[in-house]
Parts: structure tokens; C-alpha cells; sequence
């Protein structure tokens, strides 16, 4: 029997440096101004971990953090909160995915409290896709909270130590709280404003949807700018190979949020390698985003091309030859 | 019906200053409900409340209205009801990821903010809907509202009241603190 008090058992939860809300390596890596990457797992379809540590390898080896998505699209996988706890125990820094599309405010503060003594430091409060598109369009959506209110709820919790009952809570969570924007789809003129309302609501990172349109992006960025928004929250934009102009379309006229651009598709057309083609497009885009100013990194989505994120991040040079922190060193462990 | 639905975000300017005249009424009947008992006078003024919202914005009877912070567009027609702005799935042209025939409730409430003199409202972060108020009538809770202000408050609905400032200042009914008339037991 293993002794509940032991060190492998009970992690401590270490006090945040200073000026840091949380102690999420990402956080430090962005408040150091250095231009931070994160990378979305794909969530296996098992109840086996080496499924999960197999995804989480090849973008540990580029990336700050791995995000564990909430049952995107409204497909059913394994858990984000079961990812998470798996991808802390084996010293990744992943980022806890909240959709408000499947659970309620009372199993969410219960969960944020459960992710936090797992190890997670970082948060990404999303409103979620429509349970229509996913593949149990049947299921009772819930969207209690939207993921503006459940971004001050998680702040609430963490700065002032209560739920929203007001019943106090003994150890905040203290995790570093993102949210998404979509800057490629209408209200254009809104969606800055948006982003602003989102700062105000407790966001201190921001992760895009995927951009493939860089005019419309800079014009949002632009706008970002003049509203100051950049000070006040990182932003890591969106990006993602696409594997064919098929593919493309399907994603363009199925996934909700998703757009990309007719010259980007027929450049995808044109290409004797399709797959390459997507892959330098990615590279493209990494170095296009990193020259806009105000963008604090890139989050890179690659939806069954995992295998390529390590090559392209490396071939866009963002690192700049630095070590990615997503995963603890084994020196500095338990450190 | 969803024509009128439009219309009332095309003349939001004209609407919320009806709007601010209802209140104006309903805060200066506040002596007179207090005295028939707010319980009492809850459901005729629900039953007109909701005859009137539903003929001009869909009303959905959530019991927490707040259509002067979302360019009187109705957000509980969002099929995700969200209360603070678009999801990130918004169709091409503005149109809901949802409902594709229908234009988004949000795209249509910043539009609506814009004709609108306290439009800026919008900005300000609403908390989740208190689910348990449904049905009830908004407009005699935002004259409950107004007046408990001066008060005690129920003690047990400050952390939420405190989570979302914004809200309690301009939009009480989404973040109350007034008792229940119909809930003799405050919640824990």
C-alpha cells in the first residue's frame, strides 16, 4: 500500500513568483516577453494513458504547453480534465479546455478545484460548439455559463477565494486563465471589443481560432492595438496545416468558425504535394503572425498531423534556439 | 416573432427610452407593490410582461432581462444563451452557427447598442442566469431591485453580486440581492 503522505502522492502547490497569478511555466515564458508556442493534443478515443502520453511526445518537444481539448466539435473523446491530470502527472504543462457547453456551474467550480490539486496551471474557458455538429447531436446542451462569466467565476475563486455561492473556498485554485477569439468571423468590427470584454472578465492569455486570412488578422491586430489590448493580455494566434484542398473545404463548410480564404485553397489546389504544401503554409503563417506586433505567440492546431508540429515549429524559427518548457526537465523535477 | 425581433433592434434608441419610462413607473409603484405584497401583484404583472416581450423580442421569461445591455436583442435567443457577446461560430454574412437562417442574436445587439444612448453597457460582463427565476416577472424584480439598494441586501447573494460590479450597477435583475417574494427561505 502506498503511504497517502508520500512525496510522490502529495504535491505541494508552490507559490506563484511574483507578479504571477499562477505558477504555470507558460505564464513564465510569456511574462518573459519570449514568443511562447502552444499545441493542441488529440484527444484519444481509449481508456489506455499510453494513448495520451503517444499524442503529448512530439509536441512536448516544441511547445510551452499542451492544450487537452473539451470534447471539440462536440465529439465525445477522453476527457480534458482526464488528460490533464495524466499529461501533469508526467511533468507536461498542459492547459484544462473548459467548454460551458456540457456541464453546468456546479460541476465546473468542482472541477476547476480537481484540475488544480491534479497540477494544472493553466485554464482556456470556451463557450463550446453546438452539440448539433458533433456525433451525438442528440445531447442536451447546457450552457449555463458562457465563457465570459465563467472566466470571473474562475477569477472570483482564485482572487477572492469564494465560489459563486459565496461559500469559501480553503485553497484557491491558482491557475492562469485563457480564453479564445475568433478574429476571421463576423462581427468584425466587434470582435476587438469583444476581446476587450473578455480582459475585463479575467482573461490574461488568448488563444485564436485557426487564421489563415493574415489581412483580416492584422486588421483586428491593428484595432488591438489602438484599444491597448496588447498590454494587457497575450495573445497567441492560431495556426494549423492543412492536409488537402478537400480537406479544407469539408473543414470550412462543417467546422463552426472556420475560415479560410479561396486563395489559400486554390494554393492547396495547385500543389503537386498537397500534404507539403500544408505544411509550408503553416511555416508561412508562424513567421507571418511573429512579425505582427502584439502577438505573443502561436498555438498550433494540427488536427491528425501532430506528427508534423515539432518540424514546423522548428523550421519557422520561433524558438530562436530556445528550450521549449512543456515539459518539466527530469533534472528539475520535484524541484 | 422574429420580424419584430429585427425591428426592435433598428429603433433600440426608441426602445430604451420606453424602456427607462417602465422603470421609471415601476420604481415609483415600488410603495404601493410593498403594500399589496410583491408575491400578490407577481403574476398578473408576469402575465403582462409577458404577453408585451413576447410580441416584440421573443421574450423567453428568464426573469432577468436585460435588454438595455445587449441592444435590445433578446440573448436568451441565442441558442447557447450566452449573455456576454458571439460565440466563435458565427456564419459568414452574420448569421447563427445554431440557427443558419437566423442572424445572429449578437451580431444584431451590438448593432442595436450602437442606436442606443447607455449602448456602452454592453461592454460590462453579465453573470450567469439564476435559472430558478424563470417565469417570474423582470420588471417588478428591477423595481425590487432599485429599491433593496437602499436596504439590507440578502447577505447570501453578495459573491455573485461582487463577482460581476458592472452588472449589479447597471443591470440588478441579472445580479440580485433583493429577497424573493416567493422564497421565504433565502438560498444557501
Amino acid at each position: 500500500m502506498a503511504d497517502l503522505d508520500s512525496s510522490d502522492l502529495m504535491q505541494p502547490y508552490e507559490t506563484p513568483p511574483a507578479g504571477h497569478v499562477s505558477g504555470s511555466r507558460l505564464e513564465r515564458v510569456l511574462r518573459s516577453g519570449k514568443f511562447a508556442v502552444t499545441a493542441e493534443l488529440n484527444p484519444p478515443d481509449s481508456a489506455d494513458p499510453a494513448d495520451v502520453f503517444d499524442a503529448a511526445r512530439p509536441l512536448g518537444e516544441v511547445a510551452d504547453a499542451i492544450n487537452a481539448t473539451d470534447a471539440s466539435g462536440a465529439n465525445c473523446h477522453m476527457s480534458s480534465i482526464g488528460i490533464c491530470s495524466l499529461l501533469s502527472r508526467a511533468g507536461y504543462g498542459p492547459v484544462y479546455q473548459i467548454s460551458c457547453r456540457d456541464r453546468n456551474r456546479i460541476a465546473i467550480q468542482g472541477d476547476v478545484l480537481g484540475a488544480a490539486a491534479m497540477g494544472v496551471r493553466n485554464v482556456l474557458c470556451l463557450t463550446g460548439d453546438g452539440v448539433g455538429v458533433g456525433d451525438q447531436p442528440g445531447a442536451k446542451p447546457v450552457f449555463d455559463f458562457d465563457s465570459l462569466s465563467l472566466l470571473r467565476t474562475i477569477k472570483t475563486m482564485r482572487d477572492d477565494g469564494v465560489f459563486l455561492s459565496g461559500r469559501k473556498i480553503k485553497r484557491p485554485p491558482l491557475l492562469f486563465l485563457g480564453a479564445a477569439e475568433n478574429p476571421c468571423i463576423p462581427p468584425y468590427d466587434w470582435r476587438p471589443e469583444r476581446l476587450a470584454k473578455k480582459i475585463e472578465a479575467g482573461a490574461e492569455f488568448i488563444q485564436t481560432n485557426y487564421i489563415y486570412d493574415i489581412p483580416l488578422f492584422e486588421k483586428f491586430m491593428m484595432r488591438v492595438r489602438d484599444l491597448g489590448l496588447d498590454k494587457r493580455v497575450f495573445i497567441l494566434a492560431g495556426v494549423g496545416p492543412l492536409a488537402s484542398a478537400k480537406a479544407a473545404r469539408w473543414m470550412r463548410s462543417n467546422v463552426p468558425g472556420i475560415h479560410i480564404p479561396d486563395d489559400v485553397i486554390k494554393r492547396m489546389e495547385g500543389a503537386e504535394k498537397p500534404g507539403e504544401e500544408g505544411k509550408r503554409l503553416c511555416v508561412e503563417l508562424i513567421q507571418q503572425v511573429r512579425a505582427i506586433q502584439g502577438v505573443a505567440g502561436v498555438h498550433v492546431m494540427a488536427y491528425r498531423r501532430e506528427h508534423l508540429v515539432s518540424e514546423i515549429v522548428q523550421e519557422s524559427g520561433v524558438l530562436a534556439g530556445r528550450r521549449p518548457v512543456g515539459l518539466r526537465r527530469r533534472q528539475r523535477a520535484g524541484a | 416573432m422574429y420580424r419584430a425581433r429585427l425591428f426592435a433592434v433598428r429603433h433600440a434608441g426608441v426602445f430604451e427610452r420606453l424602456y427607462q419610462s417602465v422603470e421609471r413607473v415601476m420604481v415609483a409603484l415600488d410603495p404601493l407593490f410593498e403594500r399589496i405584497g410583491y408575491g400578490r401583484v407577481e403574476r398578473p404583472v408576469a402575465i403582462v410582461e409577458k404577453v408585451v416581450k413576447d410580441l416584440l423580442f421573443d421574450c423567453k421569461m428568464c426573469g432577468q432581462c436585460v435588454l438595455s445591455s445587449t441592444g435590445m436583442s433578446c440573448p436568451m435567443n441565442c441558442p447557447k444563451e450566452l449573455r456576454n457577446g458571439p460565440c466563435g461560430g458565427v456564419r459568414p454574412g452574420g448569421f447563427c452557427e445554431v440557427k443558419p437562417d437566423m442572424l445572429c442574436v449578437w451580431c444584431e445587439a451590438w448593432d442595436g447598442a450602437t442606436r442606443m444612448q447607455n449602448g456602452s453597457q454592453i461592454n460590462e460582463v453579465l453573470p450567469p442566469v439564476d435559472r430558478s427565476l424563470a417565469g417570474s416577472s423582470s420588471w417588478l424584480r428591477a423595481s425590487r431591485e432599485k429599491a433593496t439598494a437602499k436596504r439590507d441586501a440578502d447577505a447570501a447573494r453578495q459573491a455573485l453580486a461582487s463577482a460581476f460590479p458592472e452588472a449589479r450597477a447597471n443591470e440588478p435583475v441579472a445580479a440580485p440581492l433583493a429577497d424573493e417574494p416567493d422564497r421565504r427561505q433565502p438560498f444557501k
